[in-house]
């Protein structure tokens, strides 16, 4: 088996792994690699043909494919290799076994490593949506590749269930692509994606939407013709009586997305079972040393800006611990989800860290408060700080900073608990 | 395609597990051999959606051909499965005891294997069970342990089973329905298809929901087949860290109740209920037979966590009316062997259903001349995600195409799918490859392959995208290209 000794390697070449290979070579990283499975790098951006990535990474208004080619350039210009259709069969802490139709299988031993792995779609298993089983029934993803990437329509009719990102982005693209969307329907009552989606991709398209409903049934043997709906009541459940049947060819799901941990588990990291990715500190570091973690394998972000931006730290503690220039010891505290917070990103951090820097807690509301929201951070039982936000959704992560004038306050903390309650 | 003129020795209407173990071995002798099924895949009936296991046989009433050919037929499976290169394990089975009667049932089962002569058989104790499987259910008094019980793949032992059948010499005709049969006087001389009729000496009904229709057609009325589905739910090879054996509750009249199972290929499956239903092609799931599964299953095992299921699906049993399979060569009509009613133990009887059909058409007078040249072996395509580091190495050096993974959760290579669209019995739909690689088959359910399996089978086919089918017929999986004008 071919052998290769690598500084930092970087498993996924979407933005997270991107940025985080990029910023680990000018922290002073050697050799960084990044291993990609697909045949192109970029990972999901080459296929959102769309605008609005990197507004503020970049300061400009970019589409995905054009985001990504700024880093996948920058990341080259730097220095780092790029592996593509290149798959990770096994990982440990620092050997990962890797093959590609190149080279067969490769040994790869770095002294660091960053989960770059993103995250994937719910398929309607996962919702045990009863019926048939017909050929037409897609994740909004699924069919985002097949339209943007293969140029093929996976139907002519739509019902989207599920009011994420990518359905809401479809439905407008299906619509200019000159097929029909009959119909969005939400099991929640409110958007599960970002407003401006809403507004540009739903609203300004006539799409009818509808909220509290979801799939109850699928109709049609061989190719999909029609889908019951049904309205819920505050338990999710059917309410009788309320079944409509909508004809269509195609049933696209856009129900969530999973951080693709599959091979941080064989790996031996301590996965969140809230996020559905590792537990992370504000360096990104896991429960595992010498294994970062960045973007939507940690967990879902909104933006890409976002996950560029975590990416970033990933790749410059990665480097370091590479380096040998991890520091002394570190005296942790715990960070909580409080009132109507779902989680939180980091879970664990190093005041001594805010030295360095600011550190940026992410976190996600469980319900929407469409009101003045105060957002308060505690450590023990004295707050911390305290921001005013003119409202909060689901969609739409949080951010708060922490900065070095908070370090005093933190030190013998034992837990920062953050809350997101109506002002 | 169906010429007048030939004359197939023995036509066998149903390529399901039943017709195709029969076609291979019939192809044991000389004769002229055709296997025909209406749908576009082998194994596209009952075949794809059962428990999938190889019973021990303790259930079926002592004396009946269930009874016999199931137990005869577990017997066979170590050889057919060597034989064929499928997947199988022989890993034994339980029927759990959890409420106040069952260890009378136990007892009573016991007692059935016994008669039944199968091997091995032994009554374990609540605790022993639970040491065995630490997430049963507390509940659990005491359970039926039957080590010949095991797991296989199905579709697998199918296709394997009819590509063995084609390599030595069977002719295999798919989406060729049999819409009748060609008689002359009482005699059967062939078979009517829309696409003309088809000459043979003798014709064996494998046609599994359908059999007693083409029954009823030579005359034989009493036999009627009830639809009875079961649905069921997969969970992610992860839920398989809870679930270790095949874990029955104790039996009902209806069924042999909802279990837990792990599969063949390491995932987890519940089901199935018993439902009877007069469509042979509904195989929906509905929201309250899922429920009364998670329900059932949930009483074996409490710990058991929804969120770890992939996929639903449904069977239909083709129940008979008399209880008992109907597998027979009736007088009235010569040239016709019928196999109806073959439910539940059908898929484990099957190798030995082979032996017993054959010799009912040596008995009704076809020569059985051995054919020398026959080959019971096969050798199925090597998945990329069983080998070892050198294999993976030596393959990939031959062929690049095994080193280029297209389904990630199952890690099917592109390779794999190439063999199987050139395989004795091509996959040349999107469900077909999947029984035979498994793509799709995993926790993203073919988020991630399709755009690209869509592409590899259009090549290896030769067809463009748009012939791509799920399941044949008219489930085309894309319908168009982009930026093409419409009429
Ligand atoms: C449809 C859609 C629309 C969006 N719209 C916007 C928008 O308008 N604006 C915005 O700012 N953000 C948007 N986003 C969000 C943003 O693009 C994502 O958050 C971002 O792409 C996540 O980056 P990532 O690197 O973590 O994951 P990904 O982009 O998913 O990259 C992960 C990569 O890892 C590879 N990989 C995984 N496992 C392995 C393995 N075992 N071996 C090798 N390689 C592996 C994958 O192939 C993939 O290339 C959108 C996202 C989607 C899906
Ligand atoms: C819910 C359920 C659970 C089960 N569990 C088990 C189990 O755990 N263990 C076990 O041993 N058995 C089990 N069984 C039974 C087992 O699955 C069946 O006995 C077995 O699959 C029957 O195979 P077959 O070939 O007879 O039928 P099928 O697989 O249905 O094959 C019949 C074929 O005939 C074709 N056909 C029908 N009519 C025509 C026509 N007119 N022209 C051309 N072709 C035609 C069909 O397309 C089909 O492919 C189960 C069954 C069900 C439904």
């Amino acid at each position: 088996m071919k052998q290769l000794q690598c500084d930092v390697l970087v498993i996924g070449a979407g933005p997270a792994g991107l940025a985080a290979a990029y910023e680990a070579r000018r922290t002073g990283a050697a050799n960084v690699v990044i291993v990609e499975r697909n045949d192109e790098a970029g990972g999901i951006l080459p296929q959102c043909i769309h605008n609005g990535f990197g507004v503020r990474a970049l300061g400009a208004d970019l589409t995905g494919p054009e985001y990504a080619y700024r880093w996948i350039d920058r990341a080259r210009k730097e220095g780092v290799g790029i592996l593509s259709r290149t798959m990770v069969l096994g990982l440990e802490a620092q050997r990962a076994v890797v093959a590609n139709p190149r080279e067969g299988l490769v040994d790869i031993m770095p002294r660091a490593v960053v989960l770059c792995m993103g995250c994937r779609e719910r398929p309607r298993g996962a919702l045990a949506i009863p019926g048939e089983r017909p050929a037409g029934v897609y994740t909004a993803g699924t069919a985002q590749r097949l339209v943007n990437m293969e140029g093929y329509m996976p139907g002519s009719r739509y019902v989207i269930l599920g009011s994420g990102d990518i359905g809401m982005i479809m439905a407008r693209r299906l619509t200019l692509e000159g097929a029909e969307v009959a119909e969005m329907a939400e099991i929640l009552p409110y958007v599960s994606g970002l407003r401006r989606n809403l507004v540009q991709c739903i609203r300004d398209f006539d799409i009818p939407l509808s909220l509290c409903t979801t799939v109850t049934n699928v109709y049609g043997r061989d190719r999909v013709e029609a889908v019951e709906l049904s309205t819920v009541d505050e338990r999710w459940r059917p309410v009788p009586g309320s079944q409509r049947r909508v004809p269509c060819d195609t049933l696209l799901l856009s129900v969530g997305l999973i951080p693709e941990n599959e091979l941080s588990r064989v790996a031996g990291v301590a996965i969140d079972p809230v996020t559905g990715g590792p537990f992370v500190d504000e360096r990104f570091a896991t429960s595992v040393p010498g294994i970062f973690a960045a973007g939507n394998v940690v967990h879902v972000y909104d933006l890409v800006d976002d996950v560029t931006e975590s990416a970033l730290a990933a790749g410059r503690s990665a480097a370091r611990h590479a380096m040998g220039l991890d520091g002394g010891p570190r005296s942790e505290i715990e960070l909580a989800a409080g009132d109507n917070v779902r989680h939180v990103v980091p879970h664990r951090l190093d005041p001594g860290s805010l030295e360095q820097g600011e550190v940026l807690l992410h976190l996600r509301v469980r319900r929407p408060i469409e009101a003045a929201t105060r957002i308060e951070v505690w450590a023990d039982d004295h707050r911390l700080l305290s921001r005013r936000l003119r409202y909060v959704r689901p969609a739409e992560m949080v951010t708060i900073a922490l900065q070095e004038q908070h370090r005093a306050m933190l030190e013998g903390a034992r837990r920062l608990t953050i809350h997101a309650q109506e002002a | 395609m169906a010429d007048n003129k030939r004359t197939f020795d023995v036509i066998i209407v149903g390529a399901g597990v039943v017709g195709s173990l029969c076609a291979r071995e019939l192809a044991r002798y000389q004769l002229d051999i055709l296997l025909l099924d209406k749908c576009s895949d082998v194994g596209e009936g009952t075949t794809k959606a059962n428990t999938a296991i190889v019973h021990a046989g303790y259930d079926a009433k002592p004396g009946s051909l269930k009874a016999t050919l199931n137990v005869a037929g577990n017997a066979l499976y170590d050889e057919v499965c060597a034989e064929l290169d499928v997947d199988f394990d022989r890993c034994g089975t339980y029927v759990v005891g959890l409420a106040d009667g069952d260890e009378s049932t136990l007892q009573a089962l016991l007692a059935r294997g016994l008669e039944n002569g199968v091997p091995a058989l032994e009554i374990i104790s609540g605790e022993e069970m639970r040491r065995r499987e630490p997430a049963l259910t507390s509940d659990a008094r005491a359970a039926l342990y039957a080590p010949s019980g095991g797991l296989v793949d199905p579709f697998q032992l199918c296709y394997a089973a009819a590509e063995n059948a084609v390599a030595n010499g069977v002719e295999l005709r798919l989406n060729t329905e049999v819409t009748g049969l060609w008689r002359n006087d009482e005699r059967i001389v062939g078979v009517l298809t829309p696409a003309g009729p088809i000459r043979g000496r003798y014709v064996v009904i494998a046609a599994g929901l359908w059999a007693d229709t083409l029954m009823h057609q030579a005359g034989l009325d009493s036999f009627a087949i009830r639809p009875r589905k079961g649905e069921y739910f997969v969970m992610d090879k992860a839920a398989a860290d809870v679930v270790r054996n095949v874990l029955f509750p104790c039996p009902t009249s209806v069924s042999k109740g909802i279990l837990v199972t792990r599969t063949i290929h390491g995932n987890v499956m519940l089901g199935p209920n018993a439902v009877e239903q007069d469509d042979k092609c509904d195989l929906s799931t509905t929201q309250a037979g899922l429920n009364e599964v998670m329900e059932g299953a949930l009483k074996l095992v409490p710990g058991l966590d929804s969120r770890h299921v992939i996929r639903t699906f449904a069977g239909l049993r083709a129940g008979g009316n008399t209880g008992d399979f109907y597998i027979d060569a009736p007088r009235s009509t010569p040239g016709l062997v019928v196999l109806a009613g073959i439910e539940s133990p059908g898929l484990t009887a099957a190798p030995s259903i082979a032996r017993y059909v054959t010799a009912l058409l040596g008995e009704s007078g076809l020569c059985l001349e051995p054919r020398p040249a026959f080959s019971p072996i096969r050798h199925g395509i090597p998945r990329f995600s069983e080998l070892d580091d050198a294999e993976r190495e030596a393959l990939i050096a031959q062929d690049p195409r095994w080193g280029r993974i297209i389904c990630r959760c199952e890690m099917v290579s592109e390779a794999e799918i190439v063999a199987a669209c050139h395989a004795p019995v091509p996959a040349r739909t999107y469900d077909a490859l999947k029984r035979r690689v498994r793509v799709g088959s995993g926790r993203c359910q073919g988020g991630f392959d399709q755009p690209y399996v869509i592409d590899i089978m259009a090549r290896e086919l030769g067809v463009s995208p748009l012939e791509i089918t799920k399941k044949g017929r008219r489930s085309q999986m894309v319908v168009r290209r982009t930026k093409e004008l419409r009429a």
